[in-house]
């Protein structure tokens, strides 16, 4: 018997695809911003294994002497950005689907085996609902870093009228900081996520522009 | 949640119906989106400056910050004398003059007039009582400083030199020679940590940070700091801005 099951709601496939180019606009834009006074590397003391960023980085990014503009594209699409995510956060309570995202008490054990699975070690995965456990677990993180990215945001956006948050943050100069790594954390993730979705093949893709997958006897993939 | 469909060929001719659809979504979504791009960043704007429909979200944005969030009680965070860094002099538009502290005066214009009322002294402005803060001076470049300052309040240079003026809505400030030039709104300006100041770092102020009387605004970038302040005027509607007119938000608030 072939069978239609149901992979991801309309609301999650709405969001997933809204979020991706709003987050890939902050992340240029951000990038013009911080060219502009770009502190950050890699290193010890006086030693630097990786400078944020190389001046061939910028080049290529062309994203060199455009403050002004960077500026104005963040603090525009900061808004559309932000309104996504919590009307994603809401749908999720409301719909109740945060129960198959958020991680339980087995998640962090199992998560470990999947790691292992993933990286070619002949361990068997545990059973999983819609998600499984480091999927649980990286989804997650990623709805709570972009919470965390909105208040360090406001951090820096508004360290006098919000002092207090800066405060909360560590300072206006730790806001920065904070700000700038959670962005690379959307980038490490983002690459992990590509090669997961590339290994995971074409059905796994489908069904999230189509929100289905097919089982049954006949189906043409094995998952 | 399955779908049971009697027969094989039905859920995967359903599918690829939704697969399509999906598609198709994606593809006017992802037009739709370019043409929002499109839009947001079309339409003329002079040299330099951003487009027009971006302006209007930086304007947008400063109607709710100033709605919203702003006021005069949300003071900066202040440091004690061991945290002071050394601060780079940044901006040296207005300055290739040489001012001598006793050649120097002030015009002041008040609200409705066009020209000075008055051209003050530096002992002039100096008679007005004397406020220090030891402030993280925020440059828009994303590096901050933390600086000392001393001077007067703009609040109490306004009540004794142009009380009628405190009513005006915008602040103009020029240089001597008028190449730099910022614009303020007037909460902002009559902000208490708001000062203009004749000393930093314990010291009088050098000519590459404005000497011999510099604004500090702390709830706005360093670009809206002027340095050697050679005019002021009271007005009703925003005064010009250099950096204003090459991109950056004209609030420029922190």
């Amino acid at each position: 018997m072939r069978r239609l099951d149901r992979k991801h709601t309309a609301g999650t496939r709405w969001f997933h695809w809204v979020n991706f180019p709003l987050l890939s606009v902050m992340i240029a834009s951000g990038m013009m911003i911080y060219w502009a006074y770009d502190p950050y590397r890699i290193g010890l003391s006086r030693f630097t294994l990786f400078h944020f960023f190389p001046d061939w980085f910028y080049t290529a990014t062309h994203v060199e002497h455009k403050l002004a503009l960077g500026m104005a594209i963040h603090f525009a699409f900061a808004w559309l950005f932000a309104l996504n995510g919590i009307a994603y956060v809401s749908y999720t309570l409301i719909s109740g689907e945060w129960r198959e995202l958020v991680p339980d008490r087995k998640s962090f054990s199992e998560a470990v085996q999947v790691a292992m699975h993933d990286a070619g070690f002949k361990v068997p995965l545990p059973p999983q609902g819609r998600y499984n456990a480091a999927q649980r677990i990286t989804y997650s993180a990623i709805v709570l870093m972009g919470g965390l990215s909105l208040i360090t945001g406001l951090g820096i956006y508004k360290p006098a009228q919000l002092n207090w948050l800066t405060a909360v943050l560590g300072g206006y100069e730790w806001a920065r900081f904070e700000h700038f790594w959670l962005t690379m954390g959307y980038v490490a993730f983002f690459v992990v996520h590509i090669a997961q979705v590339i290994r995971a093949g074409w059905p796994n893709f489908r069904s999230m522009v189509s929100g289905y997958d097919v089982s049954g006897a006949e189906a043409h993939h094995a998952d | 949640m399955p779908t049971k469909t009697p027969g094989s060929i039905a859920p995967d001719a359903e599918l690829r119906r939704r697969t399509r659809r999906g598609f198709v979504a994606i593809g006017v979504g992802a037009a739709a989106a370019i043409a929002g791009w499109e839009w947001l960043t079309s339409g003329s704007a002079d040299d330099g400056d951003i487009p027009p429909h971006l302006r209007s979200i930086l304007n947008f944005n400063e109607r709710v910050v100033r709605g919203a969030v702003y006021d005069n009680s949300h003071l900066v965070k202040t440091y004690p004398a061991s945290a002071v860094g050394n601060i780079k002099a940044n901006g040296d538009i207005g300055l290739d003059d040489e001012v001598e502290d006793s050649d120097w005066r002030l015009q002041l214009v008040e609200l409705g007039s066009d020209r000075p009322a008055a051209a003050l002294d530096l002992d002039a402005v100096r008679s007005l009582p004397r406020h220090e803060e030891i402030i993280d001076f925020k440059c828009v470049e994303g590096w901050s400083t933390v600086t000392q300052f001393a001077g007067a309040r703009f609040s109490d240079f306004t009540a004794k030199f142009a009380p009628g003026s405190a009513k005006a809505q915008d602040v103009a400030m020029a240089t001597p020679d008028g190449s730099y030039y910022v614009g303020l709104d007037m909460p902002s300006a009559m902000h208490p940590q708001t000062l203009l100041a004749w000393e930093m770092n314990g010291a009088p102020l050098t000519d590459e940070h404005g000497a011999p009387l510099r604004l500090v605004i702390p709830v706005k970038y360093g670009i809206k700091n002027i340095k050697r302040i050679g005019r002021i005027a009271y007005v009703n509607g925003r005064p010009g801005d250099y950096w204003a007119e090459r991109g950056y938000d004209w609030y420029a608030g922190l």
